[in-house]
């Protein structure tokens, strides 16, 4: 697609994948709560995952955590295959062995999902390096998604340092979520904190609108062709909210009302629908027709997921050694 | 007949890398002074291949658990195996793990090299034989040689392998030499143990430095009139379950030696080996000689005063020969106290 036409169709793209997101993200907690296994839920982050992963071609690797559907989604991933593994069944990316915590889609590009936080820290550089070094499409870079827990981990300085000495096309995106598992992370750093941490590094930093997907994807799109040009990698704070509990089930107990009430008034999903809806760019017929198209793709990925098998019990030892 | 030169088993681990480097263009050797201590390396294979590293293991082992999965055979070098603990995530949680969570979408063809082991008086914090933690770890592969063709052969087949392999170096060994074939294909295989020394009365079994304690602790028994028979394990993970098993269903009597500590170490999985599948061959109570469950000292003394001596392994050998040797075999355990020639000696630690 052209810049003219994707002028018109980026921004209503966006907004159906960040909606696709959120509907398979929602019947994640429907399914928990009727028993299924707990998830980490991205929801509110879906701009971050949406902005940046538009920015990226199939010659980038992306390399996430535990929070991950969005990234997924927004490559491509197939929302059933998605929900099986979930489930646990053999038709999911993993065979049903990862569940929700570490899915991995080579065919996709998404590699090495680690649910150690800063565990992505530690092998999104080898990844670059290889890509470096002629493996892979000439070009690719290697985005590398965590959160502000793994700014908090001694691997986030260590990744940021080798990536900046040994020049490798990386983008660090730190979906900066406020909460660190059940802390918040103004209790565990300072408020600026992990701009300045990376900027200390030598490696252009950019703090952008999270919630806003079109800031995103501009920024991300920037930072990628600088990667391609230099060689070398940049970052993106992205400012976004965890709306969810670190896991599901999780009441939330802790979380100030306020805080929570004055980001779901800044909800992505919301921000994005009104903007096109003032430019003109949808109406409300089309509004409703692309939340039953969602609706229909998650009936549809729920089907296939509990149609699915269980993996075979004789099948336990696969895949523990190549 | 093979050709071979004689050379320390240091020197004998350069020229395996060499020789995988020239042989594999995607093997690349990263870590603190490779590059600065392997000068002819980077001369031939280049910069790109030869990477001194930042001091920091837990992103070098990340580094390689990443590089491994996207096409290259990394071997890192992180100096001394308690440093291991830094890169512990990498290893154990990705390299262990993400092949199986995956699928089986990626592999990891990496080597982690790190030195342990007496001898250079160098205390707990870099002496620490922690093998056995690497052993606990699903999806990996542990080697320890003991003989300089090994350090080659096993480094050699351990580049080659498409699993991480983590490769223990001891210490004592480093400067020792020994024979080594030329051949640069000659290769180790992962998972074969060696039979150093054919015996009837006992099966020693050991790895790494203590092998020679097993070998000299053979010649003062043959003194004695006892048959030793000596196994280096050479790789801990998998075990060569079989050349164990074929040695004690033979000798009948088992007595494992090893510098790292006792507790959940080799020796007790090799004891509850022999219990489970040779039982009924053996005539006395499985014997494990280990380093104490204490950090390791630095004064050469109690450095010694740690390890298994040839001594040690004599004596315990000794009794062992005459445990039950009044009675039948398979009454041992069963008499009462005081009809037994001597206790018998469940674990010592020296």
């Amino acid at each position: 697609m052209d810049h003219e036409q994707d002028i018109a169709a980026g921004p209503l793209r966006r907004l159906e994948t960040m909606l696709l997101i959120r509907a398979y993200e929602n019947q994640l907690v429907e399914l928990q709560r009727n028993g299924a296994p707990g998830t980490c839920t991205s929801v509110g982050q879906e701009a971050c995952a949406v902005g940046v992963v538009e920015a990226l071609d199939v010659r980038d690797r992306i390399v996430t955590n535990h929070r991950s559907a969005g990234h997924l989604i927004a490559r491509g991933a197939d929302p059933g295959r998605l929900m099986a593994e979930v489930l646990g069944r053999v038709d999911g990316y993993c065979g049903g062995r990862s569940g929700s915590l570490h899915i991995s889609a080579r065919e996709l590009g998404v590699v090495l999902t680690s649910t150690i936080v800063g565990g992505e820290l530690s092998l999104a550089p080898g990844v670059a390096l290889a890509q470096k070094m002629g493996k892979g499409e000439p070009g690719g870079i290697v985005a590398v998604f965590f959160g502000d827990g793994a700014a908090c981990e001694g691997i986030f300085h260590e990744a940021l340092n080798l990536a900046v000495h040994w020049q490798l096309p990386m983008l660090f995106v730190c979906e900066n979520n406020q909460w660190q598992a059940f802390v918040h992370r103004l209790e565990t750093m300072a408020d600026t904190a992990i701009a300045e941490w990376a900027r200390g590094h030598g490696l252009p930093v950019e703090t952008v609108d999270g919630n806003d997907v079109e800031a995103v994807h501009d920024a991300a799109i920037a930072a990628v062709a600088g990667i391609r040009a230099s060689g070398r990698p940049c970052f993106l704070e992205l400012s976004t909210y965890r709306q969810r509990g670190h896991f599901e089930p999780d009441d939330q107990a802790y979380v100030d009302p306020a805080e929570l009430q004055a980001w779901l008034a800044r909800d992505p999903i919301r921000m994005q629908r009104e903007r096109l809806l003032e430019r003109g760019l949808i109406d409300a017929v089309g509004l409703a027709a692309m939340a039953q198209h969602t609706r229909e793709r998650i009936e549809t990925a729920l089907a296939f997921a509990q149609a699915s098998a269980w993996p075979a019990p004789d099948s336990l030892l696969e895949h523990v050694y190549a | 007949m093979t050709r071979m030169t004689r050379m320390s088993a240091e020197q004998a681990m350069h020229q395996a890398l060499r020789e995988e480097m020239q042989h594999d263009p995607d093997v690349l050797l990263m870590g603190e002074g490779v590059a600065t201590k392997q000068r002819d390396l980077v001369t031939d294979f280049g910069a790109d291949r030869v990477r001194n590293t930042p001091l920091a293991e837990a992103i070098i082992a990340g580094t390689a658990v990443g590089a491994a999965a996207s096409g290259l055979r990394p071997v890192i070098d992180l100096l001394f195996a308690p440093f291991m603990a830094y890169a512990m995530d990498a290893l154990v949680n990705s390299a262990g793990k993400l092949r199986y969570l995956s699928g089986g979408q990626f592999r990891f063809p990496l080597v982690a090299i790190g030195m342990t082991g007496t001898g250079w008086c160098v205390g707990a914090q870099h002496n620490h034989n922690l093998e056995a933690m690497f052993v606990h770890a699903p999806g990996l592969k542990v080697v320890m040689p003991a003989e300089p063709a090994d350090f080659k052969g096993l480094l050699k087949a351990a580049i080659r392998d498409d699993n991480p392999v983590l490769f223990f170096a001891d210490l004592g060994l480093l400067h020792q030499e020994g024979e080594v074939p030329d051949a640069d294909d000659f290769i180790v295989p992962i998972g074969k143990a060696a039979l150093r020394r054919i015996g009837s009365d006992v099966t020693l079994v050991s790895y790494a430095k203590t092998v020679a304690v097993c070998l000299e602790a053979a010649r003062q028994l043959a003194d004695r009139g006892i048959s030793a028979e000596v196994i280096d394990l050479r790789s801990l993970k998998p075990l060569d379950e079989d050349a164990v098993l074929q040695s004690v269903r033979k000798t009948r009597r088992l007595v494992i030696v090893h510098e790292a500590s006792g507790l959940c170490g080799i020796g007790a999985e090799l004891a509850a080996l022999a219990a489970g599948k040779a039982f009924a061959a053996l005539r006395a109570p499985v014997v494990r000689l280990t380093g104490p469950d204490a950090p390791m000292a630095s004064s050469w003394a109690l450095e010694q005063a740690a390890v298994p001596q040839p001594e040690t392994v004599t004596d315990s050998v000794l009794e062992l020969v005459a445990y039950g040797a009044s009675a039948p075999h398979w009454l041992g355990d069963a008499l009462p106290g005081g009809a037994m020639a001597t206790e018998p000696v469940l674990m010592k630690s020296y």
